[in-house]
């Protein structure tokens, strides 16, 4: 089904316009190829692959994951293959998918983030990058760069001034005041911003006085931060300009509604794929159903449209 | 052959023990194509949960180019769950997943070694080998358990495969009155054996190390934590070894997509 509907189509960033405004979260769709038989790719608003860092990552030590109540929580530890390998080994693939590719980058520094953005200018068939500056699970990673506004806009910053693609900024739960991230990553240059990433929790296992985690501390998703995540987008969308995405236990299309209601253009599918591979497919069928049974407005007229009067 | 989604039918479900059922499944795509020691993730939950993982369930036996089996310890709400569906329900599952057994080309001394509700994959793993080039009176199974209750009824549909089986308690009240890694010194040791094994990890490394130090090729069938079972989350990682493993200096094996099955040598057992 490569047939374009206009109701449902979304810009995001830099002019970036999106088929509908279903995409994939990074770590949860692997590089696209393992949803082949699941999902139909070519018909997602856009496919963000696992976040890349310059070199191969192992990851953390297992136990990596736990169910938890309505949610899980994850320290994979960002293992990737690494740039090079994503574009000789994983883009081959990726480009033959008509739905956009967003690729999602991740360092220890502002040089590795700069690289990232240079390089994957370079490479053709990715539509946008999105800049993992959030992720709490390598002890030297992102977290310091995610949590201080004034190395949101640096990072910012020096990854637009890298690459002329569209940059979306994805932005950490893990801070007292969302609005001056946000404003940050605006002020910076992003052409966009993503939220929420993980929220850092803990599971401990009483019997052995052990945490369950081998990191100790891990990132929760699912179902079980819709909440906070709604409040976040809502309250970022109130400061920024620019499009916002929103992320955070999106099973369904009616919470698919509530994420746009709310001020997100477009929403990020992530836990529910591990659970359900084919979600993303069947959320956007039903928000193909709210379309026509809304007497065909468009999809985009719904955003940011919650009355608190 | 790539994963899919689907339901099955449940066309049985037989209680083995305490808390060990066997759900008999209709579900024609699985079982056409599902290798022994490939699982399948089911639902654990009626709609969208509590609890929100599927749940990964080794395939037990195909019974016929229709019908599945699958052994389901309950050991928490999602196995309950998927343990309680009755005759007439539907289960949704997505596979065939993993990698699974390495039979053997020529006919040759095989040893399969199983601990409790591991010892699932085993079954279908030995019906294939008794159907192919095997012999039955070249084949030893080494079931364990806690008691008796625990293994009898997979020692007896074993033994119905006509392979000969020996049983290790831990209580002693059948068999051998110890660990069932105990008995692979019962093995002839001037002969060579291939050795296939499944249970709790501990004893899976005893096994794996036993056969590496004889040079005998083992497989083994690991389980772990896993969220997805098609290599997404990547949470269902062990320490490899060799060039790619974490101990030659690479990362860690998926147990769901380079697994569940794995060769003695390719797992780093010290880390």
């Amino acid at each position: 089904m490569g047939i374009v509907d206009d109701r449902l189509q979304v810009d995001i960033a830099g002019g970036l316009q999106l088929n509908n405004p279903i995409m994939t979260a990074s770590g949860t769709f692997g590089y696209g190829n393992e949803f082949s038989n699941f999902v139909d790719l070519d018909r997602l608003g856009a496919i963000i692959v696992k976040g890349i860092s310059l070199k191969p990552r192992p990851g953390n030590p297992p136990p990596r994951i736990v169910e938890t109540s309505c949610g899980m929580l994850n320290a994979i530890g960002l293992e990737n293959v690494g740039l090079d390998n994503f574009i000789s080994e994983k883009m081959p693939f990726l480009r033959k998918i008509k739905a956009p590719v967003i690729v999602n980058i991740l360092g220890d520094s502002l040089e590795e983030y700069q690289t990232l953005s240079e390089k994957l200018n370079d490479t053709s068939g990715i539509s946008a990058i999105e800049v993992n500056i959030s992720c709490p699970n390598v002890k030297r990673g992102g977290v310091a760069f995610g949590t201080d506004p004034a190395m949101v806009f640096q990072v910012t910053e020096s990854v637009k001034s890298r690459t002329s693609r569209p940059v979306i900024v994805k932005l950490s739960p893990n801070v007292t005041d969302i609005t001056a991230t946000a404003q940050a990553a605006e002020d910076g240059g992003a052409d966009a911003i993503s939220l929420i990433n993980t929220l850092l929790g803990m599971a401990v296992d009483h019997r052995a006085r052990r945490p369950r985690l081998a990191n100790i501390v891990g990132g929760l998703s699912g179902p079980a931060i819709k909440p906070v995540a709604l409040r976040m987008v809502w309250q970022a969308a109130n400061v920024v300009r620019i499009p916002v995405i929103g992320i955070g236990g999106i099973m369904t299309v009616e919470d698919v509604l509530e994420f746009m209601i709310a001020g997100a253009s477009a929403v990020q599918i992530g836990t529910a794929n591990l659970i359900e591979p084919d979600t993303t497919e069947k959320v956007l069928d039903g928000l193909l159903d709210y379309v026509e049974q809304n007497g065909g407005r468009p999809i985009r007229e719904i955003i940011g449209t919650l009355q608190t009067g | 052959m790539m994963p899919f989604k689907c339901n099955a039918e449940v066309r049985g479900n037989e209680k083995i023990t305490g808390d060990i059922w066997r759900l008999t499944l209709e579900v024609p795509a699985l079982a056409r194509v599902a290798s022994p020691g490939q699982f399948v993730m089911a639902k654990g939950s009626k709609g969208s949960g509590p609890p929100l993982w599927r749940r990964p369930l080794s395939i037990h036996q195909v019974l016929d180019d229709a019908r599945i089996q699958l052994l389901i310890k309950v050991v928490g709400p999602g196995t309950e769950f998927i343990a309680g569906r009755r005759p007439g329900e539907t289960i949704s599952l997505v596979g065939p997943l993993g990698r699974g057994f390495v039979l053997p080309e020529q006919s040759g001394n095989v040893c399969i070694v199983g601990g409790g509700v591991g010892t699932a994959p085993l079954f279908y793993l030995t019906s294939r080998l008794l159907g192919g080039s095997v012999k039955p009176e070249s084949v030893k199974v080494f079931l364990g358990g806690a008691t008796a209750t625990d293994i009898m009824v997979l020692a007896k549909d074993f033994k119905a495969l006509g392979a000969p089986v020996e049983i290790a308690t831990d209580d002693g009240s059948a068999g051998y009155h110890g660990l069932v890694t105990e008995l692979l010194n019962r093995l002839e040791p001037g002969k060579s054996w291939r050795v296939y094994s499944c249970g709790p990890h501990p004893m899976m490394k005893t096994v794996a190390l036993y056969c590496l130090d004889r040079q005998w090729p083992c497989q083994v069938s690991l389980e772990t934590l896993m969220a997805c079972g098609i290599s997404a989350c990547l949470g269902c990682a062990v320490p490899g070894r060799g060039p790619t493993g974490l101990a030659g200096g690479g990362g860690y094996l998926h147990v769901c997509k380079e697994g569940p099955v794995f060769e003695a040598g390719e797992v780093a057992w010290e880390l």
